[in-house]
């Protein structure tokens, strides 16, 4: 089993090879598309500003790769973010393999929803043995609206897509790497697909 | 539903844990990945560690310390201490740090926050404010609480937050390692005005002052440090006392 994860100014890499590693999994980390392609799945992480980020893919050309890919690919957080159509973070366009628009939560309650928080809606073998009280770690100012391709879903200001999957693409908003037991069980999940 | 965070806080000097009273007479409280590791089996929400005594020559210890704790604990983490610069929070962030506090280096330079922000993103700049009353106002105090600024408490957690903080850290310097409840007037005013989230700190000494920090203080989240270090309060047995009194929590790990 080779685990890729995808080599960027993504700030939580580390973190994401750590979480792997207590799975017991050595992935590697490359922003080179002939190894990207060559693994059986890839994680595309993901903290930190939409265009500052996107800007870093496209300068390498990942922006083109990652919609080519056909193994599972799990993005997470600022990852699913980039991976849908645009962001209004600085108004950012994205990879466009969800077609889902990215909007900044009002400020009606405290931005970024920021802690632990429940999902519901849950459908996907992604999620298996995630019940829905269960948390996970979420910290984010932007979200995807629910559309199709929501395969769970949280509360915050208003429902949004908490797990998203398309084809062979699946992406998370809250931190799989940090979310304790139920973000490690989604991850061996993730590897098992 | 977001729950409320109970956050155990490690003072680090050294590479060991520390807590004093009053920031004074440190005593030793055990290796801080162990602690660290120990508190997220035990249902931590989030952790914070903060290098008291962060200088240039402490910063390698203090990015190899945030590397094995990111390798052995599976929930967020925050580090503060003598943070200054893009290059210092890139450093900590690659080791595996979720977040990064920053407390005086704001206070000296404001624009920091701005930078930070839009670097690394709001979500992973904490700005730790330690606040004292003084001549009957809130101001704010750096350097590990010794030096009073001119700040107002309340017009410096506004600024940095139209900075661009993700987080307000308030250490309430009076109440501070004497155990008689978290400042909650001061926490609820600051929840109230400002739209981030705020974590009180400073006087958690029974599990009823955690409670009023939500009820009351309206706290997004509370942190305390030697009441979990020395086995006072056990994480799991707070928790289960919050969700008694209706409060949101995060039980199990």
């Amino acid at each position: 089993m080779q685990v890729a994860i995808i080599k960027y100014n993504a700030g939580n890499t580390q973190s994401v090879i750590y979480a792997l590693n207590r799975l017991g999994i050595e992935p590697i980390l490359s922003d080179n598309a002939a190894e990207l392609a060559a693994a059986d799945k890839v994680i595309f992480p993901g903290v930190g500003e939409a265009s500052t980020a996107m800007k870093f893919l496209k300068e390498r050309n990942l922006d083109v790769l990652i919609p080519t890919l056909k193994q599972p690919v799990l993005g997470i957080c600022l990852g699913l973010q980039l991976m849908c159509t645009h962001s209004e973070e600085n108004d950012t366009m994205g990879m466009n393999i969800f077609p889902v628009a990215v909007k900044r939560f009002a400020a009606t309650d405290k931005v970024p929803h920021m802690g632990w928080n429940s999902l519901s809606h849950i459908h996907s073998p992604l999620l298996a043995g995630i019940a829905e009280q269960d948390y996970v770690y979420f910290v984010h100012s932007y979200y995807a609206e629910l559309s199709n391709y929501t395969i769970a879903q949280c509360d915050y200001i208003l429902p949004f897509a908490a797990v998203m999957k398309k084809d062979n693409f699946y992406a998370a908003q809250f931190h799989t790497e940090k979310s304790g037991l139920a973000g490690a069980r989604i991850l061996q999940n993730f590897i098992s697909l | 539903m977001l729950t409320k965070r109970i956050i155990p806080c490690l003072d680090v000097k050294d590479g060991k844990t520390v807590k004093g009273i009053n920031f004074e007479n440190l005593r030793d409280a055990g290796d801080p990945v162990e602690l660290g590791a120990f508190y997220a089996d035990q249902g931590a929400d989030e952790l914070v560690f903060l290098d008291i005594t962060a200088t240039v020559e402490h910063r390698r210890t203090l990015v190899d310390l945030v590397r094995r704790v990111a390798q052995n604990v599976n929930i967020p983490f925050t580090v503060g201490g003598g943070i200054s610069s893009i290059e210092d929070v890139s450093a900590l962030l690659n080791a595996g740090a979720d977040k990064v506090s920053i407390n005086s280096s704001a206070v000296k330079n404001p624009d920091l926050v701005n930078q930070l922000a839009l670097e690394f993103g709001s979500q992973c700049v904490v700005v730790a404010i330690d606040t004292k009353r003084y001549d009957g106002k809130s101001k704010v105090h750096t350097h590990g609480g010794r030096k009073p600024t001119d700040l107002d408490t309340f017009a410096w957690a506004k600024e940095v937050t139209d900075r661009g903080a993700g987080e307000i850290l308030l250490t309430s310097m009076d109440h501070d390692g004497v155990k008689n409840g978290f400042a909650n007037d001061l926490t609820k005013t600051l929840s109230e005005i400002l739209n981030i989230p705020i974590i009180a700190s400073g006087g958690g000494g029974t599990m009823q002052h955690f409670l009023d920090s939500f009820t009351i203080g309206k706290a997004d989240a509370a942190l305390a440090a030697s009441v979990f270090h020395f086995k006072e309060i056990g994480i799991q047995e707070l928790k289960q006392y919050l969700q008694k009194n209706n409060i949101n929590v995060r039980l199990g790990c």
